[in-house]
């Protein structure tokens, strides 16, 4: 079924009328060229002005869209060679998040990645990319032989979250996600995180600190999600949309605070409306940036990870 | 008027009852108030360990005389200009910070426990519930880099409910930022002992408390991830009423230790006299 965004609904009236016009036309050989022409273009420049005004919850919205690219597609569209490692070895293979060697054009890289699905048989089996420590575990795992193997990580983020169950708890969740974070700071190759949609708290960041935070210009990243938010500090989760503005979870709220270092703009309509140009935004931004980082020596790349994180937060003194 | 309401002159008794006695939150038995305090917080019925002002942990931590606060002048910002349903956070900062005297939700510094030079970190659920805002990380990264700096064992204290959501993505970042400075720890093989009270939960329990050399927790702390609710809502079941206390975490594999409130100097002094310098 076709996902329908509310504010989209302008839109959607004209395109109805363009396809009434298109089979007019074809009924009456031609005669109108014109309007189809004109209304094509109405519709263009209409799409543009709102995906150019978008409110953060809307924003959210389309973050969340089911039709968006998901990780093996984006996999598909911008490496090759892609080999998938399964396993943390010490409890499961988490299908949640999932990871492997590729190439991206000719430099070998590591992927790990939240592994969201796009229909209901596919997020169920993936719990709906919302990883367990197993997972965490996995992705660390990887990540030390990227090290070992002296190629760069690429992470690539779209969670709602780190699983909250009783399995991932008694499993150590905090401990997993905490273990990461500690790791990824001084892991001795470059480290380049895509946030593609969702980015879900502790969930997110667990695979997300790195030399470059990339992000899709309609993904969003957020401590908590809006309707968690809305629950607690307004206590009625219908709030979502106040929150959503609250929280400045957008990726030009998180570029002026330092977060993310690159925003990659999607085509007008978002990601899903044109995935190949999408993948084909990412994969430039990657190389782009990795052949940067390779020009660094190891004890600059870790001292500049090092202060990126160090100056992030704002306070008084 | 049903028969269980009280009267007036009953009232005033509960009243000059409440002066004298506390209630224990966890056993609700009657304590003495000055027992209470002279136990600092831990009910001697039950052995709760209750929740402690960061100075007071200090005192009964460190040899007297000894702390000397480190960034103590560091209070939140309100760099996303939040507003929520009960208004604003600066507000809520202010009035904070004047009802506790604390400038953020911890406090560090350096002293010595048993002539043994420390930096320490405690954090003080006073203060917003403890949570983790940039005011925080910067104060933990501080006292992490002063540890790496000057070859000094670091000392953190966690109570904390989990990321300070009116920070939103700078908040999550912190859990990144202090995980940095515990990283330079292990590269320069300085001990880093993590004390995990109750409780700790959420972004602090995800990031710094999580990763000690050493994990220490009290008894019966609640310590975990996702709160009881949110996963009981996932799995649709009941949770078992010790789930995420320290002991279930000790029985789990994640802490090393369980220690009384009244031995936790003598114990973290024992555990630092085996680094070999």
């Amino acid at each position: 079924m076709k996902v329908k965004l509310d504010f989209e609904a302008p839109i959607d009236e004209m395109e109805k009328m363009l396809q009434k016009l298109k089979g007019l036309q074809g009924e009456n050989d031609g005669e109108f060229n014109e309007q189809i022409v004109e209304l094509e273009e109405k519709v263009h420049r209409r799409r543009e002005e709102i995906y150019k005004n978008l409110s953060p919850w809307q924003t959210v919205k389309i973050a969340r869209h089911q039709e968006r690219p998901v990780l093996q597609e984006y996999i598909a569209m911008i490496f090759s060679d892609f080999i998938e490692l399964h396993g943390d070895r010490h409890f499961s293979d988490d299908r949640a998040l999932i990871g492997g060697f590729a190439r991206l054009g000719k430099q070998s890289v590591m992927i790990i990645g939240h592994n969201r699905g796009k229909n209901i048989q596919e997020n169920i089996e993936r719990n709906f990319a919302q990883a367990r420590p197993d997972g965490y575990r996995k992705a660390l795992r990887l990540m030390k032989l990227a090290e070992k193997y002296n190629i760069p990580i690429i992470s690539f983020i779209d969670t709602q979250g780190a699983y909250p169950g009783k399995d991932a708890e008694e499993r150590g969740q905090a401990e997993a996600i905490a273990r990461n974070l500690t790791e990824m700071a001084h892991i001795s190759v470059p480290i380049l995180c895509v946030v593609t949609g969702e980015g879900g708290s502790g969930g997110a960041i667990g695979i997300g600190v790195g030399d470059v935070i990339l992000m899709l210009s309609h993904a969003i990243y957020s401590v908590i999600s809006p309707e968690g938010c809305a629950g607690i500090l307004w206590r009625d989760r219908a709030y979502a949309e106040q929150a959503a503005d609250a929280l400045k979870l957008t990726a030009t709220s998180l570029k002026d605070l330092g977060v993310v270092d690159e925003v990659i703009e999607e085509p007008i309509g978002g990601a899903h409306k044109d995935p190949d140009a999408a993948a084909a935004a990412i994969k430039k931004a990657l190389q782009k940036n990795l052949k940067r980082l390779k020009g660094y020596s190891l004890n600059k790349l870790l001292n500049k990870r090092f202060e990126k994180y160090s100056k992030i937060g704002m306070f008084n003194r | 008027m049903a028969w269980f309401t009280k009267s007036k002159a009953d009232r005033d008794r509960s009243k000059s009852r409440q002066d004298l006695w506390i209630r224990c939150p966890r056993c609700r038995k009657h304590i003495f108030r000055e027992d209470w305090h002279n136990s600092h917080s831990v009910c001697p019925k039950c052995n709760y360990h209750g929740k402690l002002p960061a100075y007071e942990r200090i005192s009964i931590i460190l040899d007297s005389g000894t702390f000397k606060e480190l960034n103590g002048n560091i209070y939140p910002s309100d760099p996303l200009q939040f507003v929520d349903g009960k208004g604003r956070y600066c507000d809520k900062v202010r009035e904070t910070r004047k009802k506790t005297g604390l400038n953020e939700s911890v406090v560090t510094g350096t002293g010595k426990i048993n002539d043994l030079p420390v930096v320490i970190g405690v954090m003080d659920f006073r203060f917003l519930g403890g949570s983790l805002g940039s005011g925080t990380g910067e104060k933990i990264l501080a006292a992490a880099n002063h540890a790496y700096d000057h070859r000094i064992p670091l000392i953190i204290f966690s109570a904390s409910g989990g990321a300070r959501m009116h920070e939103g993505i700078l908040s999550l970042m912190q859990m990144a930022k202090t995980c940095a400075g515990i990283a330079r720890l292990n590269e320069r093989k300085i001990p880093y002992i993590s004390v995990l009270t109750d409780p700790t939960t959420g972004g602090v329990s995800a990031s710094y408390a999580m990763v000690g050399d050493v994990n220490i927790a009290e008894p019966g702390a609640l310590i975990g991830f996702a709160g009881r609710r949110v996963i009981e809502n996932t799995i649709r079941q009941k949770l078992p009423d010790n789930f995420q206390t320290a002991e279930y975490l000790l029985e789990r594999g994640f802490i090393d230790v369980i220690v009384q409130r009244s031995e936790m100097k003598n114990v973290i002094s024992k555990i630092l006299s085996t680094y070999n310098r």
